[in-house]
C-alpha cells in the first residue's frame, strides 16, 4: 500500500543487540502491534524463543514509538536478522525495512502493507499472503508465497519480488497474486496452483506447473526438464513486468480434472520466451 | 492416588445418580475416594458460589490409534489453528507444548479434557491388529482414564459364526479378543459395509448382503447383541449405523434401532441399554438429494423415547473446520468424492478398514447448517436425558474442546437464535429444521446427566464414574457458575465449563483456575472375560495365524503389558 510523502509516519527503528542462540519468532514485529505503543511498550513486546517466552527488548534496542494505526506505522529494523522468523507476519498496513538478512516467514499471512529486506529471506516468504507488497533486495530460499506445509490454500493476493535467485516450492497451490523472481528458480514451481501468475526472468531446473489447474507462468530463461503434461498450443507476444517478448504458449497440466467456464475446459497457462 | 484427605466446601452439588439438584454441601475425598465425611485436617478447597459435579465421561471420541494418528501426518495444517500450543503451561518442567486443533497431540487431549473437567474418554475405534499403537497412544495421554472398544462388525471371524448362528463361538471369539487387545466392549462400524468395501462396495441398507460372507448387516447387529448380552459386558454393544451421513437415511436408522426390540439387559453392572447408537446426527436426515436434505431428528427421537433399552449421542455439528476419521472406508471415498479434499485409506486385513479427509463445516452451506440443528435437536427432543449423551463424535462432526460451546447452545435458546442469524440461509435452515420452534432449555442438571450419569450407566461404570456417592472415584470438576443465579449471557457458560476453577482427579489437584497443575494417575480401563476354553474358536484363531490368513505371527498380535502399564481392569465371569 503506498502512501502520499506529506503524511507523517512515526517510524520505530530496531537495533539488534544480541543474536538469538536459537531462533527467535518475532511475531510481534509488525506495524498492527506496535501502533499506539511507545518504544518501552514495544520493547516489552513477547516473542519464543525454543519454549520459552522473551521480549523484543532482549534482542533489540528500540528508538521511536509507533503511529497510532498500523497504517501510520514505519518500522525500520537497522541490522542482521539472520535469526529472527515472522517478520512482518499477518500484518495488515505500514512498512517494515529489514537493512540485512532475514529468517523464516518474513511476511507470511500478511493482507497488507509493504515489507522491505534489503538482504536474503530464508525459506516461506510471504507463506499464504493476502494483499500487500514484499520486495527482497537479495536472494530467497525455498516456499515463496507458498500454503502452509499440508494445506491447500495458498497466497490469495499481493506482489513478492525477489531481486535474487529462489529455492524450489514457488508459490504452491497459488490462488491469486503475483511472484517475481528476477534471476532463477530451482524445481516445483506453481505445484497444485488455481490462479495467481509467477514470473522467472531466469533459468528454472525444472517441474513447473505440476498438477496446476488455473492461472499463468512466464519464464524469460529456460526450463532444463520440461513437464510432460504441457502442451504447445502457439506464440504470443506478451508484456511482462514492462517488457515485451514473443513467448511459447504452453497448456497443462493435462493429466489433472480442469474446471470449465462457458462450455470450454480452463487450462493454466506456461509461457516460455521462444527462442530468438 | 492421592492418599490425603480433602473436603471442597460450600458449593452447589449437582449430582444426578443420587438426584442432588443445586444443594448446597461438601464432598469429601480420602484415598482417591469419595467418602462420608474426612477429619479436619483435610486439605479444604473452597467451592462456595461454584458448582460442583463429578468428572465428566465421553462415550465416544477418537483420541488415539492409527487413524488418529495418519489424520495429524496428513495435515500439518490443522497445527496452525492450535490456539493455546504456546500456553505458559509448557515453559514449567515436566509440561508439553499442545499442538493440533481437530486432532490435537495426546497432550492436548489430556489437558484439554482435564480443563473441561472430564475424567474418563473411551476411544471409539480400536482396529484390534493395531490395539499395541492405540494403547501407547492411550498411555501417553496425561490425566484421563481411558477405555478402547475393539471393532467387530466386519470382523472374518465374526460373521463366519454369525452366518451359521453360532452365536456362543462369537461370543467366545469376543472374549478372546478383548482379553488380548485389552478392549471394553464391542464396537459396530459400519456393520458388513466396511467389509465390503474391500471388494469395492458397501452395504447401505440392513438387507445388503455383504460379499463372500453372504450375510446381512441386521444379522450381523443382532448376533452382536445377542453375544454381548450371553456374556454380560459392561458396555452394550457400540453401533455406527450403515447409511451414514446420506440424505433421507433416518428410516434406515430407525429401522435398525428396531432390532434392539425384545432384548434385555443382561449384567451386573447396572446396565439397562442393550444398544448404543452413536452419533445419531449423521444418521437423522431426510429428503432425497443435497436440495431437500433436511433434518429428520423428531421422527427418530418419537421412536428412541419409547424404548428404554436405547441410548444415543449427539454428534454435534460445531461448525469449525475438522478431521473426519472413521473406520467406515466406503463413506470416507464418497466424501472425498464430495469435497475432492485429501483423503487416507487404509485396509486392516481381515478386521475392518479406515479413512481421513478434512471437513470444513460451514455455517453458510446449507447441509452444514441443517447438519448443525440436527444435532442440538437430538438433545432438545430427548425425554430421558440419561440416555442422551453430549458428544461432537470427536474430531467427525467438531473437536472435543467444542463440547462446551454444544452446551451453551443446548441451555440457551437466545445462543441457538444468534448463530441461525448468523448463517447465509437462517430461512431455508429454520425450513429445513424443528430448531427454530424448540423453545426448551436444558438445564445444568440435564447435563450433568448426558455428561456424567447417564454415559457412566451406558457404560456399565457407574459404580465408579459419574458421580459424587460414597465409594465412587475421587474425580470432582468445580465450575465458576453460580447455580441460583446463572448468566444470562450464555457465552459465560461456555468460559465457565471450558476452563475448570477446580479439577480433582482420584483425590488430586489437576486443574487449578483452569490451568492444568499435575499430570495425575491415568489407568487404562478394560474388560477381561473369564470362561470356559471353547475348543473350536481356539482352533480356529490359531489356524488364522498359522495358515497365514493373518500375516503377523500369533505371539507378536496382543497388547503387551507394558504398553499399558496402569491398568484397571473389570471382571466379567462367564458360567458355562
Amino acid at each position: 500500500m503506498w502512501r502520499p510523502e506529506v503524511e507523517i509516519m512515526a517510524t520505530v527503528t530496531l537495533k539488534p543487540t544480541k543474536v538469538p542462540e536459537l531462533m527467535f519468532e518475532g511475531y510481534s514485529i509488525t506495524p498492527d502491534t506496535f501502533a499506539g505503543k511507545t518504544a518501552a511498550q514495544i520493547a516489552d513486546l513477547p516473542g519464543h524463543e525454543g519454549k520459552f517466552v522473551l521480549k523484543l527488548g532482549e534482542f533489540f534496542e528500540v528508538s521511536g514509538n509507533g503511529g497510532e494505526t498500523a497504517a501510520d506505522t514505519d518500522i525500520v529494523i537497522a541490522g542482521d536478522c539472520t535469526r529472527v522468523k515472522y517478520i512482518g507476519s499477518k500484518m495488515t498496513a505500514g512498512s517494515v525495512t529489514v537493512n540485512g538478512n532475514a529468517d523464516m516467514y518474513v511476511g507470511g499471512w500478511m493482507k497488507g502493507g509493504k515489507i522491505h529486506v534489503t538482504g536474503n529471506v530464508d525459506s516461506f516468504c510471504g507463506i499464504q499472503m493476502e494483499g500487500g507488497e514484499i520486495l527482497v533486495d537479495g536472494d530467497a530460499k525455498n516456499h515463496v508465497g507458498c500454503a502452509y506445509r499440508g494445506d491447500w490454500r495458498g497466497m490469495r493476493g499481493g506482489t513478492i519480488r525477489i531481486r535474487g535467485s529462489a529455492g524450489n516450492d514457488i508459490g504452491t497451490a497459488m490462488l491469486g497474486g503475483t511472484i517475481i523472481i528476477e534471476k532463477n528458480a530451482f524445481i516445483h514451481v506453481s505445484t497444485h496452483a488455481e490462479g495467481g501468475t509467477v514470473i522467472i526472468k531466469g533459468d528454472v531446473e525444472g517441474r513447473v506447473g505440476g498438477q496446476m489447474v488455473k492461472g499463468e507462468m512466464y519464464v524469460l530463461g529456460t526450463i532444463k526438464f520440461m513437464m510432460p503434461g504441457y502442451q504447445k498450443v502457439g506464440t504470443i507476444e506478451k508484456e511482462v513486468d514492462g517488457a515485451t517478448y514473443t513467448f511459447d504458449h504452453y497448456i497443462g497440466d493435462l493429466g489433472e480434472r480442469h474446471p470449465k467456464s462457458k462450455g470450454q475446459y480452463v487450462y493454466a497457462n506456461l509461457y516460455l520466451k521462444a527462442a530468438a | 492416588m492421592s492418599s490425603g484427605e480433602m473436603i471442597v466446601k460450600g458449593g452447589f452439588i449437582i449430582d444426578p445418580t443420587r438426584k442432588i439438584n443445586g444443594d448446597v454441601g461438601d464432598i469429601a475425598i480420602k484415598d482417591g475416594k469419595i467418602v462420608e465425611k474426612v477429619s479436619s485436617s483435610a486439605k479444604v478447597i473452597d467451592a462456595k458460589g461454584k458448582v460442583v459435579m463429578a468428572g465428566g465421561v465421553d462415550i465416544h471420541s477418537h483420541v488415539a490409534g492409527p487413524k488418529v494418528n495418519a489424520g495429524r501426518l496428513m495435515r500439518p495444517e490443522d497445527k496452525l489453528r492450535a490456539g493455546v500450543c504456546r500456553s505458559g503451561m509448557a515453559q514449567k518442567n515436566g509440561f508439553r507444548m499442545e499442538s493440533g486443533f481437530s486432532i490435537p497431540s495426546v497432550f492436548k487431549t489430556g489437558y484439554e479434557y482435564a480443563r473441561m473437567g472430564y475424567s474418563f474418554v473411551m476411544e471409539a475405534a480400536m482396529p484390534p491388529l493395531l490395539a499395541p499403537h492405540t494403547h501407547e497412544e492411550i498411555h501417553d495421554t496425561p490425566i484421563i482414564d481411558e477405555g478402547a472398544l475393539p471393532v467387530f462388525a466386519n470382523n472374518w471371524f465374526v460373521m463366519e459364526y454369525l452366518r451359521q448362528g453360532e452365536v456362543e463361538n462369537t461370543a467366545a471369539y469376543i472374549a478372546w479378543l478383548l482379553k488380548v487387545t485389552k478392549g471394553y466392549g464391542i464396537k459396530l462400524v459400519n456393520p458388513g459395509g466396511t467389509a465390503a468395501w474391500a471388494w469395492g462396495l458397501n452395504c447401505l441398507s440392513l438387507n445388503d448382503r455383504v460379499p463372500y460372507f453372504e450375510i446381512t448387516p441386521g444379522e450381523i447387529i443382532k448376533g452382536l447383541i445377542q453375544a454381548n448380552e450371553y456374556l454380560g459386558l459392561p458396555h452394550s454393544i457400540h453401533l455406527h449405523q450403515n447409511n451414514l451421513g446420506n440424505p433421507g437415511n433416518y428410516p434406515d436408522t430407525i429401522e435398525a434401532l428396531k432390532i434392539a426390540e425384545g432384548f434385555k439387559a443382561k449384567n451386573k453392572f447396572g446396565r439397562e441399554s442393550v444398544m448404543h447408537s452413536t452419533h445419531l446426527q449423521f444418521h437423522s436426515y431426510g429428503g432425497e438429494g443435497w436440495k431437500d436434505f433436511c433434518s429428520k431428528s423428531k421422527e427418530v427421537m418419537d421412536y428412541i423415547n419409547k424404548q428404554k433399552n436405547i441410548t444415543f449421542d449427539l454428534g454435534c455439528v460445531t461448525l469449525d473446520e475438522t478431521t473426519t476419521m472413521t473406520a467406515d472406508g466406503p463413506f470416507e471415498h464418497h466424501l472425498h468424492g464430495l469435497n475432492h479434499l485429501k483423503w487416507t485409506n487404509v485396509d486392516v486385513e481381515m478386521e475392518t478398514a479406515a479413512g481421513v479427509v478434512p471437513y470444513i463445516y460451514d455455517k453458510d452451506v446449507l447441509p452444514n447448517a441443517i447438519q448443525w440443528a440436527t444435532g442440538l435437536e437430538l438433545a432438545l427432543f430427548a425425554k430421558d436425558m440419561d440416555r442422551a449423551f453430549i458428544t461432537t463424535d470427536h474430531p467427525n462432526a467438531g473437536p472435543f474442546t467444542r463440547y462446551p460451546r454444544v452446551i451453551k447452545w443446548l441451555m440457551s435458546k437466545k445462543a441457538r437464535e444468534a448463530t441461525l442469524a448468523t448463517m447465509k440461509n437462517t430461512d431455508k435452515v429454520i425450513n429445513a429444521t424443528y430448531i427454530h420452534g424448540i423453545d426448551r432449555e436444558l438445564s445444568l442438571y440435564e447435563i450433568a446427566q448426558m455428561t456424567r450419569s447417564g454415559p457412566a450407566k451406558s457404560l456399565g461404570l457407574a459404580k465408579t464414574y459419574g458421580g459424587l456417592a460414597p465409594g465412587m472415584n475421587g474425580d470432582v470438576s468445580v465450575f465458576d457458575l453460580n447455580y441460583k443465579d446463572m448468566p444470562k449471557d450464555a457465552e459465560k457458560i461456555e468460559a465457565a465449563l471450558q476452563r475448570a476453577a477446580w479439577f480433582i482427579k482420584d483425590g488430586g489437584i489437576v486443574v487449578k483456575d483452569g490451568e492444568v497443575v499435575s499430570h495425575g494417575h491415568k489407568k487404562t480401563v478394560w474388560v477381561k472375560v473369564t470362561m470356559p476354553e471353547n475348543p473350536q474358536v481356539t482352533r480356529d484363531v490359531s489356524q488364522a495365524f498359522h495358515q497365514g490368513t493373518y500375516t503377523v505371527d500369533i505371539s507378536n498380535y496382543p497388547v503387551r503389558e507394558y504398553l499399558a502399564p496402569h491398568q484397571s481392569i473389570i471382571d466379567v465371569n462367564v458360567e458355562a
